[in-house]
C-alpha cells in the first residue's frame, strides 16, 4: 500500500451534470497491496459514478468481510457505507433497500464472501432481484488469511503453495443466471474500457445487477501456474466490448450496422454492445449460459454483458411496497391510534 | 369418598390427539369461561407434530385471578386412549376423571380415589352426524357441552361464541350447537350436576380482576400489536416455533392497517429470510437506513442471529428482536416452554457484549415492551431483546385491555438531520458529546457533504476511521459501557410488593423472591401459599436488563432471596451474581425445567424444602443469630 495521497488535482478536472468533478467521489486512500486488482474496481465504480452523475451522498456502499469487502473505504467518501460481517452482505443490502428504495445501492464482496460463507445469502438475494449493484472482485484466492484457494478457484490452479486445485471452481456469473438474475456480466479489472460501463449500466438498471470482476491477487495468486493472475486473465480473455449512454445524453459514437446492438435500460439509458460474434443475445439465458460454458471449454474467460432483461421489476415493487422509503414514514401514517385499539380490544373479549 | 369442592378455583385437563379439531372446541371451553367474567387461563401443552399424537389443554380457573398453572388436575377429560393411563394417574385425589364410555373402561385404569363419568361420545356422534370427519371435529363439541352441565358454564355464552365463531354459516352454528345439547342433555340425565368443582359468575372474584375490561390474547399477537403500534416498517423472519405467530399475526395486521390509503401499497415490509443469520441481517440493515425494523425467533434462531447481535452492538444499530424461548438445547422440545436463553441473549455474540433484555410477564406488557424495544433500540442505538416464552407466546391469557395513548411519539434517537448536520461543526460518529456514551447517528442519503461515515464491525476512532490504536479501542468499548449504565435508568423498572402482614411469623429471616416473565404468576400464589403457612415472602419482578439498582437493594435487604425461573442452570441467578456484588449463599434458585409451564405448587415446594434443609446455613447469615 501507499500512505500518501496527493491532494493535488487538476485546476480544471471535468465537471459532470451536477457540477461535481472526479475527486468528489474519491474515496479514503487504499490499504491494498500495490497493485492489487481491486483498486482498478474501486477506481471504476469511482468514474462510474461521476460520468453517470450521481449525487455520491444518495449512494451507499455495503460489503462483507475480506479484502474486497474493504474497498468501499476507498470510494466515494461522502457515501455511507457498512462493512458488515462475512458473507452477510446480501440480508444487509436487503434491508437497507426495504428500509430506503430511493438510494443507489453498490455492493462489494469478494469470492471468498459471496462463493463460500456467503453463497447462501447470495442465491437469496439474486432471487428476490434486489435493486443493487453486486460486483465481486474475484481473485480465487483468501487474501487476508495469505493465499488460501477460495470456491472460485479454477480447477488444475496451481496455488502459492504449490498445490495443483483439485476442484471445480464455482462460476458465480452461471450461478446467478441460473437463478433468475435480470442482470449478469463478467469483465476484468484490467480492463478499464468494459468495466466503467458495466459498472453505469448496472447501477442504472432497476434490479440486482451482478459483475464478476476477475481481480489478481498481485501478492498471492499471481504466480506460473495461476489461472487468475494477470498475465493468464489477459491471455485467456474472449471480450465483448461496450458503451453505456445515460438517459437524455446525445449519442455521439457511431457504429457501423452490423457491428453492434443496443438495448435500453429502463431509465432510458442505452448499452451499447460491440461485436455480436459471441453467438448469443443479451436476452437469451439459455445461450448466455451455453456460450459462458463453451469459453470455459476452451480455456477462455468470456467478459462482457451476459444477460439483460431491462424490464425486470424489483423486491420493493414486487412485495407491493409504498413508493415513499419506509425510513420516511412516521407517527401518522404508522400508527393506528387509540380508536382502533380499543376495538381491537373488543374483538378480543 | 372424597370429592374436590370448589366455586371457580380448579383445574381442568383435556387429553386429545392433535390434529382432531380437539383445539378450537377446547378454546370454546376456556372463552365461555372467561365471558363469564372468571379468571381463566388456558395452555395447551402440545407435541412438536402435526397430526396423532396425545395433546393436552390444562385450563385453570381461578377467582383470585391466580393466571399461571397451579399444579394438579381436579378434573380430565380423557379422549385419547393413547395417554389414558398417564391420564388416570394425573387427578388428584377426590378429582374427576370424564371419559369415552363408547369401550368399557380397561379394568387397570381404575382408582378408588376417583370420581369416573363415562359418556358415550363415540358412540353418540356416530349415530348422530353422517360423515366421518363431522363424527370426529363434533365429538370435542359434544364433551365441551358435558361439561357445560358438570360444571355449570352458562349455556347461551356458548351459544354466543359459536354464533360468532360462525357468523353467517347458519349451518355449522346449527350443527355445533345439537353437538353440544348432546353432551349437556346426556350428563344432566345421567350424573349429578353439576359437580362440587363448579363456576358461579361473579363468585369471590378478585378486585384487580374486576377492575378492566380484561381480554384475553396470546402474547404473540400482542407483541405483534406493538411492532405495528411502535411503528416497525420492516420485519425478516424466518419460521421457528414457538416464535411464528408473532409475524404471523403482523402481517394479518398490517394488512388491515397500514395500507397506504393513496396507492393501496404497504406501509411495511416482510421478507420470509432463507434463514436466521439473513432475518438479523436485514433487520440490521434496515435499522442502519432508518426504519424501525424487528425480527421474532427463539433458541435456534437466536444462536444463528449472534454473530450478527454483535455486530449490532458494537456498530451501534437498533435491531428488536423477539425472543420466544423453547426448551433447549439443540432443538431441544420445540414446543416446550422454558426461560432458557436468558444468558445466551445477555450475552450475546463473542468479544465483550451486552444486551439490553425486555422481560415481559403478560400479554399486555408484550405490547407495551414491544412499542419500548423500539425507542429503546434507537434511543441507545443496540439490540433490544424481548424475552418472551412459548407459554406466554403462544397461550391465551387474560389480560388488561391494551392501552395507547395518542400523544405518544417516537423516540427516534440521536439522529442528525440535514438542517442539523449544516449547523454542526465537530461531528463525529462515536464522540461522547452528552456524556452518556450515547453518539450521534446520521442516516445515508441525508446530506451531500456532511456526516457521511463507514460503519463497521472492526475497530474505529471517534470519527469511524479504521483504527487498530489500543486506546481508540478501550475508550470505543468503555464508552459501550457508559452507554449499558445509561440503559439502567431507561429500561423499565422491576416491580415490587410488600409482604403481607403475618402475626406470627415462622421464621425470623427477612426472605425475598425474584422473578421475571411467566414464572411470576405462580410466584405470586406460592408467595400467597407460604404466607398463609407463617412465611412472608417480599416480591421483586424483573423487567429488564441491565438490572436497575433497586435489584441491588432488594437482594441487600434480605437474608435470603429465591430466584424463581424455568431453566436448569438458573440463568437469572447466575447474570445476578455476574451483575450484583452478591454473595452466592444469598441466592437461592427455585427451578422448573421440564418443559411445562412452572405451577406454584412446585415454587412452593422448593421453597418449604430450602427453608428446612439450608436452614444450618441461613441461620448464620442472619445478623442476629451470629
Amino acid at each position: 500500500m501507499s500512505y500518501i495521497k496527493p491532494n493535488f488535482r487538476h485546476p480544471r478536472l471535468p465537471e459532470n451534470a451536477l457540477g461535481h468533478t472526479v475527486a468528489d467521489y474519491d474515496g479514503a486512500i487504499s490499504t491494498l497491496c500495490a497493485g492489487c486488482g481491486h483498486d482498478s474496481i474501486s477506481a471504476a465504480i469511482r468514474n462510474a459514478c461521476f460520468l453517470s452523475s450521481i449525487p455520491p451522498h444518495r449512494i451507499a456502499k455495503v460489503s462483507g468481510i475480506g479484502c474486497s469487502s474493504k474497498m468501499p473505504t476507498y470510494f466515494l467518501g461522502k457515501s455511507h457505507g457498512f462493512n458488515s460481517v462475512h458473507g452477510r452482505m446480501p440480508s444487509v443490502a436487503t434491508g437497507a433497500s426495504l428500509a430506503n428504495r430511493s438510494l443507489t445501492y453498490i455492493g462489494v464482496s469478494g469470492d471468498g464472501d459471496t462463493a463460500s460463507i456467503g453463497m447462501g445469502q447470495f442465491v437469496h438475494l439474486v432471487r428476490r432481484n434486489v435493486n443493487m449493484t453486486y460486483v465481486v472482485a474475484n481473485n480465487g484466492c483468501y487474501g487476508l488469511t495469505k493465499g488460501q484457494d477460495s470456491a472460485t478457484a479454477d480447477h488444475g490452479s496451481i496455488s502459492k503453495y504449490g498445490e495443483v486445485n483439485s476442484f471445480d471452481g464455482i462460476d458465480l456469473a452461471s450461478l446467478a443466471l441460473l437463478q433468475g438474475a435480470s442482470f449478469v456480466a463478467r469483465s476484468f479489472s484490467g480492463d478499464k474500457e468494459q468495466l466503467e460501463p458495466l459498472i453505469r449500466a448496472a447501477m442504472g438498471h432497476n434490479g440486482f445487477a451482478f459483475i464478476d470482476v476477475v481481480s489478481p491477487c498481485v501478492t498471492f495468486n499471481n504466480h506460473a501456474g495461476s489461472t487468475k493472475s494477470y498475465e493468464a486473465t489477459r491471455d485467456h480473455l474472449d471480450v465483448m466490448p461496450l458503451d453505456f449512454v445515460p438517459m437524455r445524453e446525445e449519442i455521439r459514437t457511431q457504429y457501423s450496422e452490423g457491428t453492434s446492438k443496443s438495448v435500453t435500460l429502463h431509465d432510458g439509458s442505452v448499452i451499447y454492445l460491440h461485436k455480436a460474434e459471441t453467438g448469443f443475445a443479451t436476452n437469451d439465458r439459455t445461450g448466455s449460459l451455453t456460450a459462458i460454458q463453451k469459453a470455459k471449454d476452451d480455456g477462455r474467460i468470456l467478459t462482457g454483458l451476459l444477460y439483460l432483461d431491462p424490464d425486470t421489476q424489483d423486491l420493493n415493487h414486487n412485495l407491493k411496497i409504498a413508493s415513499r422509503p419506509l425510513n420516511e414514514l412516521g407517527k401518522d401514517e404508522l400508527c393506528p391510534g387509540s380508536k382502533v385499539l380499543n376495538s381491537i380490544n373488543e374483538g378480543l373479549r | 369418598m372424597k370429592k374436590i369442592k370448589g366455586v371457580n378455583d380448579f383445574v381442568v385437563k383435556f387429553a386429545n390427539v392433535n390434529g382432531t379439531g380437539s383445539a378450537s372446541a377446547n378454546h370454546l371451553f376456556a372463552k365461555a369461561i372467561f365471558r363469564m367474567g372468571i379468571p381463566v387461563s388456558p395452555r395447551n401443552i402440545f407435541p412438536s407434530n402435526i397430526q396423532g399424537l396425545p395433546t393436552w389443554y390444562e385450563v385453570r380457573v381461578s377467582a383470585r385471578g391466580y393466571l399461571g398453572r397451579r399444579g394438579g388436575v381436579d378434573l380430565m377429560v380423557c379422549v385419547n386412549p393413547q395417554s389414558m393411563e398417564k391420564d388416570v394417574q394425573s387427578v388428584e385425589p377426590g378429582g374427576y376423571f370424564v371419559y369415552d364410555s363408547t369401550k368399557p373402561l380397561a379394568q387397570h385404569l381404575k382408582r378408588d380415589d376417583i370420581h369416573y363419568f363415562g359418556i358415550p361420545f363415540t358412540e353418540m356422534c356416530m349415530k348422530e352426524f353422517s360423515t366421518p370427519r363431522l363424527q370426529q371435529l363434533l365429538k370435542n363439541v359434544v364433551y365441551v357441552g358435558a361439561m357445560a352441565a358438570l360444571l355449570d358454564i352458562e349455556f347461551p355464552v356458548l351459544k354466543g361464541l359459536l354464533n360468532d365463531q360462525f357468523k353467517g354459516k347458519e349451518k355449522l352454528i346449527s350443527s355445533n350447537v345439537h353437538a353440544l345439547e348432546m353432551g349437556y342433555q346426556y350428563a344432566m340425565d345421567n350424573f349429578s350436576c353439576p359437580l362440587p368443582i363448579r363456576l358461579e359468575k361473579d363468585f369471590n372474584i378478585a378486585p384487580h380482576i374486576l377492575e378492566a375490561p380484561h381480554i384475553l390474547m396470546n402474547g404473540n399477537t400482542a407483541a405483534a400489536l406493538g411492532a405495528i403500534y411502535g411503528g416497525a416498517t420492516v420485519a425478516a423472519w424466518y419460521p421457528i416455533t414457538p416464535s411464528t405467530s408473532v409475524v404471523d399475526a403482523f402481517a394479518k395486521y398490517a394488512k388491515r392497517l397500514r395500507i397506504d390509503p393513496g396507492s393501496g401499497k404497504k406501509n411495511y415490509a416482510i421478507v420470509q429470510a432463507e434463514d436466521e443469520l439473513a432475518a438479523m441481517g436485514m433487520v440490521v440493515g434496515a435499522g442502519w437506513n432508518g426504519a424501525r425494523a424487528f425480527t421474532a425467533t427463539s433458541g435456534p434462531g437466536l444462536s444463528l442471529m449472534s454473530e450478527f447481535l454483535g455486530l449490532a452492538y458494537f456498530a451501534e444499530l437498533p435491531v428488536v428482536l423477539i425472543d420466544v424461548q423453547r426448551s433447549g438445547p439443540s432443538t431441544g422440545m420445540p414446543t416446550r416452554s422454558q426461560q432458557s436463553d436468558v444468558l445466551a441473549a445477555a450475552y450475546a455474540s463473542h468479544g465483550d457484549t451486552k444486551q439490553v433484555l425486555l422481560f415481559p410477564a403478560t400479554p399486555r406488557e408484550c405490547f407495551d415492551m414491544t412499542v419500548e424495544a423500539f425507542d429503546l433500540a434507537e434511543r441507545l442505538q443496540t439490540p433490544v431483546i424481548m424475552m418472551s416464552d412459548l407459554d406466554l407466546g403462544m397461550n391465551d391469557w387474560m389480560s388488561p385491555p391494551l392501552e395507547w395513548d395518542d400523544n405518544y411519539q417516537m423516540d427516534r434517537g440521536k439522529v442528525l438531520d440535514k438542517e442539523a448536520l449544516d449547523e454542526a461543526r465537530e461531528w463525529g460518529r462515536y464522540k461522547d458529546v452528552d456524556g452518556d456514551g450515547i453518539c450521534y447517528r446520521t442516516l445515508p442519503g441525508t446530506h451531500p457533504d456532511k456526516g457521511a461515515f463507514f460503519t463497521r464491525g472492526s475497530s474505529k476512532n471517534q470519527d469511524a476511521i479504521y483504527s487498530e490504536s489500543g486506546d481508540d479501542y478501550v475508550q470505543n468499548v468503555d464508552r459501550l459501557l457508559r452507554k449499558f449504565e445509561t440503559a439502567k435508568q431507561l429500561v423499565p423498572k422491576p416491580k415490587t410488593h410488600p409482604p403481607i402482614e403475618v402475626k406470627k411469623p415462622k421464621t425470623k429471616l427477612k426472605l425475598g423472591a425474584l422473578f421475571f416473565g411467566t414464572s411470576a404468576s405462580p410466584s405470586y400464589e406460592a408467595v400467597e401459599m407460604l404466607t398463609a403457612e407463617g412465611y412472608p415472602i417480599d416480591t421483586m419482578r424483573i423487567r429488564a436488563f441491565p438490572f436497575h439498582e433497586s435489584l441491588d437493594r432488594f437482594i441487600d435487604e434480605h437474608d435470603l432471596s429465591f430466584v424463581i425461573e424455568q431453566n436448569r442452570d438458573g440463568q437469572m441467578r447466575q447474570l445476578i451474581m455476574n451483575e450484583c456484588e452478591v454473595p452466592r449463599n444469598k441466592l437461592i434458585s427455585v427451578l422448573n425445567y421440564s418443559g411445562t409451564p412452572i405451577t406454584a405448587r412446585t415454587i412452593a415446594d422448593q421453597i418449604r424444602q430450602a427453608l428446612n434443609t439450608k436452614s444450618a446455613d441461613v441461620v448464620r447469615l442472619h445478623p442476629e443469630d451470629a
